[in-house]
């Protein structure tokens, strides 16, 4: 009984956030002349042969790569209540120093791999850490700081990438930096596939897959089952109760930005260390500011996070696909903005649900309190337009 | 606790996409191990040409150098009663390789890519599909050892060296500007030829050079709001007539002649005719015309009577009509007589027109 309910708390927000998105999605599509379900088959349709699903399979999941680590790095700061919009900047800067020294220095396979990683890491840590160091000395909102370090970064990965990293040929097109050599490449997970009997995909499936796993699980132990993600976690959902019993608020702060920064470093290395081995003017963008509707949609777990990033490269991958069936590609884009937008609504509306059902249950007054479970809580700073951090229930419901 | 049944539900959830993807991939490998492994590209083609065509940023509707390519393939479908499929990139334009191997896999030959930018997916696609032709517009593909593939070039520099003389010309203040979307070599080019051509006309002219975004930041081609404040500094500085090479930035550059009573010089394509709004018609002194698609068109038409020979460049410039001014709207008819007698000098070599500022 208790438990059935509880199911359906935690199940009515997605459920109602996809009944509105399909709903709105759907009438946007018939507005637009488009058939919703011939729109959805094209979607699910991933090619007539072994080889073509498997590419567009890969191409799935190349794509959910970065996406996750970019939500992983902007839900570590919203779960300490920091929104980190600087996360763009970040992953460009570290990029394109990561691809500048690993090109620089020669060292045995794995050990480079690891180098590209550690700076890339540094650099994207540090980057955020300004962002840190300005909100704990001068109060400077994060928001802000992190927003106008996102333009200083670009034109310092600018000046990087077109002058003491540059490697092309001077009038080329794309300017890129120097080739990494073949030690700093990550394999690519192709053999695994061939491993299971399946085709060789048109694209290599990034090795940095496994990186991406493993920063996953890590990040989720870390804020669930240690001391110092539920300082953390109490932070974010209320921070002067979180000082109350001792956690140190500054610390906190520099802290949890100098790890969303550092992922957030990692955000460009699966394109870089798997497939262009070079930092370029065409350098994928803008994956920072993806990374905010993934750990958004996602509800800031890791888990959420990864669903919500394969959910995203999904519909990227059938922008192609739909424009070679006549359907235009902005249904992708209108899909993910509904969705976006539904879960935040849906959110809301179910916080509005079990804080009325915990009134209730309180005025039949049987002695059940209401609990507040951190462990179940999206925390979003106040004024991002995200639902409030705390989702009361009553545990035990009313029932004797 | 009830995070934990979230969890498990989410545990769930990705369990039940990785079968369900496993699935897939099983009946993948189930249907077709008997035929169809290799390219299933030229399928589907009894000698009827398909083209396909794949964008650059902005994709169609940019009123400028996609549309110029689309205008080019859809002449040559129509005069070869042929099928055309063009495909735009997403957002970040990420997937420009997907774009061709779903042009490719539907069995699309010739295909073209429109932007030097499709460099490295070229590179990565065309050699999977060696029986299609590509072509690529504004980047070489002779040293690349793609020979099933053909590099579609133009002298911007020629084009923008007559844009210049024009600018040189009307100026009232002696002041002109240059608006570049991109800080690339491409777009120096245009920049080069500006600036040589309108320093021929008259040594001590004033030329101010802004980019919207440097080099790495490809978000120039498609900011119209940035080019709007850039421009309209130029025309408050005293510039009265600036050229843009900006892509889908160009309105802006419009639209700040406009609110400053200045004028511009628009570039790709005949923008006077492309602009869509009267006022705005009204500021645009000339087009340096890339005629992207004369080049598409003509490539495609010696890729059907078999002339595309694959792994050579192909140069549009002045003497091949690939560069020109536009002269619609009638602005620069009175000056005509002295642009064209800079065109052929330029095409003679007497002047030579070098492509880096």
């Amino acid at each position: 009984m208790t438990v059935v309910r509880r199911i359906g708390t935690a199940l009515i927000a997605p459920l109602i956030a996809i009944v509105i998105a399909v709903v709105i999605s759907a009438g946007v599509m018939l507005i637009l002349g488009v058939d919703p379900l011939e729109a959805l088959s094209v979607m699910f349709d991933f090619g007539d042969d072994p080889v073509q699903q498997i590419t567009s399979m890969v191409t799935v999941l190349n794509r959910a790569v970065p996406l996750f680590l970019a939500g992983i790095a902007v839900a570590i700061a919203f779960r300490a209540g920091l929104f980190n919009i600087g996360v763009e900047g970040q992953y460009r800067l570290a990029t394109v120093v990561a691809a500048g020294i690993g090109a620089m220095v020669t060292l045995p396979a794995p050990l480079h791999v690891v180098l590209v990683m550690v700076v890339a890491m540094t650099v994207g840590g540090i980057w955020a850490g300004i962002v840190a160091v300005l909100k704990v000395t001068r109060g400077v909102s994060e928001v802000i700081s992190s927003i106008m370090l996102n333009t200083i970064a670009l034109g310092l990965a600018s000046f990087l990438l077109t002058g003491p990293f540059l490697g092309s040929e001077p009038g080329a097109s794309i300017i890129r930096t120097e080739t990494l050599p073949e030690s700093a490449w990550m394999p690519s997970l192709d053999g695994l596939l061939g491993g299971l009997g399946l085709e060789l995909p048109r694209r290599p499936l990034y090795g940095f897959l496994v990186i991406a796993v493993v920063i996953g699980v890590v990040a989720w132990v870390v804020l669930q089952r240690t001391r110092f993600g539920f300082d953390l976690r109490a932070s974010g959902l209320n921070a002067s109760a979180a000082s109350a019993s001792g956690v140190d608020a500054k610390r906190m702060v520099l802290k949890t930005m100098l790890i969303s920064g550092a992922v957030a470093g990692l955000i460009g290395l699966p394109d870089l260390l798997g497939r262009n081995h070079n930092y370029n003017t065409d350098f994928t963008s803008g994956l920072g500011f993806l990374g905010i509707a993934v750990a958004l949609l996602g509800r800031n777990s890791p888990i959420g996070i990864a669903v919500a990033a394969l959910f995203y490269a999904f519909l990227d991958r059938a922008s192609a696909p739909l424009q070679a069936a006549d359907i235009p590609s902005t249904v992708v884009q209108i899909m993910q903005g509904t969705i976006l937008l539904a879960v935040v609504v849906a959110n809301e509306l179910a916080r509005r649900l079990a804080r009325r059902r915990a009134e209730q249950a309180n005025r039949q007054g049987d002695g059940a309190p209401p609990v507040i479970d951190p462990g179940a809580a999206t925390a979003q700073p106040a004024g991002v337009g995200g639902p409030a951090p705390a989702t009361a229930t009553t545990d035990g419901g009313g029932t004797p | 606790m009830r995070g934990a049944r979230m969890r498990k539900a989410g545990l769930r959830a990705a369990a039940l996409l990785t079968a369900g993807s496993l699935a897939l991939a099983g009946c993948a490998s189930d249907d077709s191990d008997s035929d169809s492994s290799g390219s299933g590209s030229s399928g589907g083609g009894d000698g009827d040409v398909k083209i396909g065509l794949a964008y650059d940023t902005g994709g169609r509707g940019d009123k400028s150098f996609n549309d110029s390519a689309y205008a080019g393939a859809s002449a040559a479908a129509e005069s070869l009663g042929a099928e055309l499929q063009d495909l735009s990139p997403n957002a970040d334009a990420s997937n420009r390789a997907d774009l061709l191997t779903q042009l490719a896999d539907d069995g699309f030959n010739p295909i073209i890519a429109v932007g030097f930018a499709y460099a490295d997916a070229l590179a990565e696609v065309a050699p999977q599909y060696p029986d299609v032709s590509f072509a690529i517009v504004d980047s070489a593909v002779d040293g690349t050892g793609l020979d099933n593939a053909t590099g579609l070039l133009f002298a911007a520099e020629q084009g923008s060296f007559l844009g210049g003389v024009a600018a040189a010309l009307k100026t009232e203040t002696d002041h002109i500007g240059f608006v570049g979307g991109v800080d690339v070599p491409l777009i120096q080019t245009f920049q080069a030829g500006y600036e040589q051509g309108a320093r021929a006309v008259n040594p001590d002219i004033v030329i101010d050079v802004q980019y919207i975004s440097p080099a790495g930041d490809f978000s120039g081609f498609n900011a119209p709001e940035k080019a709007t404040d850039i421009a309209g500094a130029m025309y408050a500085n005293g510039a009265d007539i600036v050229y843009h090479a900006a892509g889908g930035s160009g309105q802006g550059v419009f639209e700040a002649a406009a609110a400053a009573g200045g004028l511009a010089i628009g570039v790709d394509s005949d923008q006077y005719e492309t602009v869509g709004d009267a006022a705005l018609q009204q500021v645009i002194l000339t087009s340096v015309l890339k005629r992207v698609d004369v080049a598409v068109q003509s490539f495609i038409e010696d890729f059907e009577s078999g002339d595309v020979e694959g792994g050579t460049d192909i140069v549009n410039d002045l003497s091949t009509e690939g560069m020109e001014l536009s002269t619609s709207g009638g602005f620069i008819d009175d000056i005509q007589a002295q642009i064209d007698d800079y065109r052929q000098q330029i095409i003679d070599g007497d002047i030579e027109v070098s492509s880096t500022p």
